[in-house]
């Protein structure tokens, strides 16, 4: 009977919580369980969430990306430096920032598998590298319209309408201009991800290859190939949420983004608790995310202050992770 | 003083329903070497681990110098005078600190010898303990760099600073080769001049031949003889291990049809004799040699992890040339490697999952999978092989070896193969998952060669139509299993004092 109360709570105990959060929310603040709220949680937790569903992958190698909130705001950069200094179209921009990733993800992808860095040190030195490389063009200032160029020359391009589409346009549902694009992105990028990871061939060699890498290798799973699609999916939706931040901002603003890195990491690990997993998932990674998001609103909602925030993020880490690695193992224990 | 250092009466131990230890008796002495033979499940090692305190007994009586004995944990029995020397030695040694310290570690840990190390005297402490063991390194080097047998004596002396009365070695020459082995029995010999009561568990004949005052041969879970009026019969403890299940094996033996699988002047390393051989359709050969044989590395280069020096090989009078385990696989030629555990276990997937790993193509669309299919074919495969368990998508974890086992072939089964290379597939097996396996194996063993690594003879005897004999990585001799007569292919074994001696088990 204990051990039926222990899986239970194992298996749903993190989903109950939410519903909890969301019940006591609505209860004590005026209009948060409004569609209105809803999708601005939705919209808070958009880039993050994104990046957190890359991250994602490559903790089911068993590796780690550390380079992604320096991938995405490479992104961010990048766009603003292709419409406004070299006046490319948003099509190009999108496709240059999409490359950018892609290329991250293969260069960290060769660094673990062909020269044996070790995931953290590799995507650390990584972050590093690109942190330093986004400031250069631009000699560590922000883009916008407008800007100077040296010797009196001054950045012609704009954000094209169409670009900014991408980060503000809201679609009607229900109420008019309710459901805004990265929402949209981000929920399609779960769905794909969850797809991929837990119901294809490939994912399941992942999984395979994140808990015995010798193992797969010796049924014939492709173990590098893997491990580098899996860096280059996290380099790819890094740049994804880096687009959709230069879209919402507008500039290429260079301090934003500070906090996409630890955000993210956060969600993906808060998601090993969902469903008592207790490895990566998609859906736990978008959960996780979810959660953050409401605790956070509804605390907004209440009057909390915004420096409290980190706070709360890092308290509702350090729980996901005691369910997931100290109850897990008490219920493997048990049953042994 | 008590007539016994150890003395252990009718002692029970059972894990669930599966007895293991059925009432054993063992008495070990002051100064003298006791050899503990017995084949793959007859319970050694659960008898090591219930003396150096990993498990509890069921039941019986254990008696240290005329004491009660029964340890808490490992540390209690080390602190009580049972030092255990394990098979996996690192469990002894730190490999990233030097040698001095490694020797020193149990007095660095001791309570109250001070913050400051201090490395003089550290040193000079050292030295002192690796003179008396007779080792002779540099105290220096890192234990990560030195050869094998230098980290198992360094262990043993670090056993041996605790001043034990009982040491209990657990086949220690297993990975060492003959002039380390020497060094290892030079230092047992010393041990057993001061008096120390030693349990030695082997069954490598030539380390019986040295060692041995005392045999014991264990057969599941009790003692199935003892030898200690000299000269030890060395041969009757060896047929008193294998007993009579040498009659048990009931098979026709196959010839085979074509060639399925030919090695042509192959050579495994530089100083290697080529190997010539061939292996036929319907046909099970079994390669037996110790580790360190060139057994492993010739089934990995048929599969396509390591490459040969030099020769070729064919697959159906084609060359065969596998770049890679996915080329191997493709052309038919599949492996279940050794050590399960680190090699073929995926332990966060279920057993379906587990089973499928090899041939997911087979059943998704595109590339998404179809859960039903694989599952129903899981379940098959699982009857197919007698796999206990309480569904296909139990956790491989929740299995016992056996069954792990089972899984771990039945996912080289599920297709079929032209070459089938299985590398110690009895390795932590018990009897009866063993004939399951051995029994599938060979029912399903027409349309592909199968090739089957190990190194115990009577598992070799129980599965294979070809018995190839390997050693220092080549062959050295071949025998039909056919009417073998215990008695030359033991002498043939025990008799060279080479490599493959004492492989005899």
């Amino acid at each position: 009977m204990n051990n039926r109360i222990l899986d239970f709570s194992i298996k749903y105990g993190f989903l109950i919580l939410l519903f909890g959060l969301i019940l006591f929310f609505s209860l004590v603040t005026n209009g948060f369980a409004s569609a209105r709220s809803a999708a601005f949680v939705l919209q808070s937790v958009a880039i993050t969430g994104i990046l957190a569903l890359g991250v994602t992958c490559t903790l089911v190698v068993d590796g780690f990306d550390l380079s992604i909130g320096a991938v995405a705001t490479s992104a961010l950069m990048l766009s603003a430096y292709a419409m406004v200094i070299l006046e490319q179209s948003a099509l190009v921009a999108v496709l240059l920032c999409l490359f950018m990733g892609a290329l991250v993800g293969l260069i960290n992808g060769m660094l673990i598998v062909k020269f044996r860095v070790p995931d953290l040190l590799a995507t650390l030195g990584m972050m590093f590298l690109l942190i330093g490389l986004q400031r250069i063009p631009t000699q560590g200032n922000s883009i916008a319209t407008g800007m100077s160029l040296g010797n009196g020359v001054v950045a012609e391009g704009t954000f094209s309408k169409a670009f900014l589409w991408i980060g503000r346009h809201r679609f009607d549902m229900f109420i008019e201009r309710l459901l805004p694009m990265p929402v949209v992105i981000f929920l399609v990028i779960a769905v794909l991800i969850w797809l991929f990871l837990g119901f294809t061939r490939h994912g399941r060699m992942m999984y395979a290859i994140g808990s015995n890498e010798r193992a797969a290798g010796l049924v014939g799973v492709k173990v590098n190939n893997h491990k580098i699609a899996a860096y280059m999916i996290s380099g790819v939706t890094a740049s994804i949420g880096g687009i959709l931040l230069a879209a919402r901002l507008g500039r290429g603003d260079i301090a934003s983004g500070n906090n996409l890195l630890l955000d993210s990491v956060a969600a993906a690990l808060i998601g090993f608790a969902v469903l008592g997993a207790a490895r990566p998932n998609a859906f736990g990674t978008a959960i996780g995310a979810l959660f953050v998001g409401i605790l956070l609103q509804g605390m907004t909602m209440m009057n909390a202050p915004y420096y409290t925030q980190d706070f709360v993020k890092g308290a509702v880490l350090v729980t996901a992770l005691v369910f997931t690695f100290y109850l897990s193992s008490r219920r493997t224990g048990a049953r042994r | 003083m008590p007539d016994h250092a150890l003395a252990v009466r009718r002692l029970l131990k059972s894990f669930g329903r599966n007895s293991v230890l059925k009432g054993f008796d063992l008495s070990l002495d002051y100064g003298s070497v006791t050899v503990l033979m017995g084949a793959n499940g007859a319970g050694k090692s659960t008898l090591v681990k219930v003396l150096c305190g990993y498990h509890s007994a069921d039941g019986g009586e254990l008696q240290l110098a005329g004491q009660n004995y029964a340890p808490l944990n490992a540390a209690d029995a080390i602190a009580k005078g049972v030092v255990t020397v394990h098979q996996s030695i690192d469990d002894g040694v730190i490999p990233d600190l030097d040698v001095a310290n490694n020797l020193m570690l149990d007095r660095l840990a001791e309570p109250g010898s001070g913050f400051f190390v201090r490395e003089g005297k550290l040193r000079r402490e050292a030295q002192q303990v690796a003179d008396s063991m007779g080792i002779d390194v540099d105290l220096k080097a890192r234990v990560a760099d030195l050869a094998v047998a230098d980290r198992q004596m360094i262990a043993i002396a670090r056993a041996m600073a605790r001043k034990p009365q009982v040491l209990i070695l657990d086949e220690p020459t297993s990975s060492l080769s003959a002039t380390e082995a020497n060094r290892l029995f030079a230092l047992i010999d010393r041990l057993r001049d001061a008096g120390v009561a030693i349990l030695y568990i082997s069954h490598r004949m030539s380390d019986i031949r040295r060692l041995a005052d005392r045999i014991l041969c264990m057969r599941d879970g009790l003692i199935s003889a003892v030898f200690e009026e000299k000269p030890l019969d060395y041969e009757a403890a060896v047929t008193a291990m294998l007993g009579h299940r040498m009659n048990e094996v009931d098979f026709t033996v196959q010839r085979g049809s074509g060639a399925v699988i030919e090695l042509k002047d192959l050579k495994l390393t530089a100083e290697a004799k080529a190997i010539n051989i061939a292996a036929r359709d319907g046909e099970v050969v079994a390669v037996i040699g110790l580790l360190g044989s060139g057994k492993s590395r010739l089934a990995e280069v048929i599969y396509g992890i390591n490459r040969a020096i030099s020769g070729e090989m064919r697959l159906d009078g084609q060359l065969y040339k596998p770049d890679s385990v996915q080329q191997a696989v493709q052309q038919g030629v599949f492996m279940s490697p050794r050590d399960r555990g680190t090699n073929a276990v995926i332990p966060a997937f279920d057993i379906a999952n587990n089973m499928t790993l090899p041939f997911l193509s087979a059943f998704s669309k595109g590339s998404f999978i179809n859960a039903k299919r694989l599952r129903s074919r899981a379940r098959e495969m699982n009857q197919q092989l007698g796999v206990v368990c309480q569904s296909e998508t139990d956790a491989i974890g929740t299995l016992s070896g056996g069954n792990q086992q089972k899984v771990m072939i039945a996912r080289w089964l599920m297709e079929p193969s032209r070459v089938l290379l299985l590398d110690e597939p009895f390795q932590g097996v018990d009897i009866g998952a063993r004939r399951d396996i051995g029994k599938h194996i060979r029912a399903s063993s027409k349309g592909r060669a199968t090739l089957v690594f190990m190194t115990e003879i009577d598992e070799a005897i129980e599965i294979a139509d070809r018995i190839v004999v390997m050693a220092e990585g080549s062959i050295k001799g071949e025998h039909i299993n056919e009417n073998i007569e215990l008695a030359s292919l033991i002498s043939d074994i025990s008799g060279t004092e080479t490599a493959l001696s004492g492989q005899a088990q």
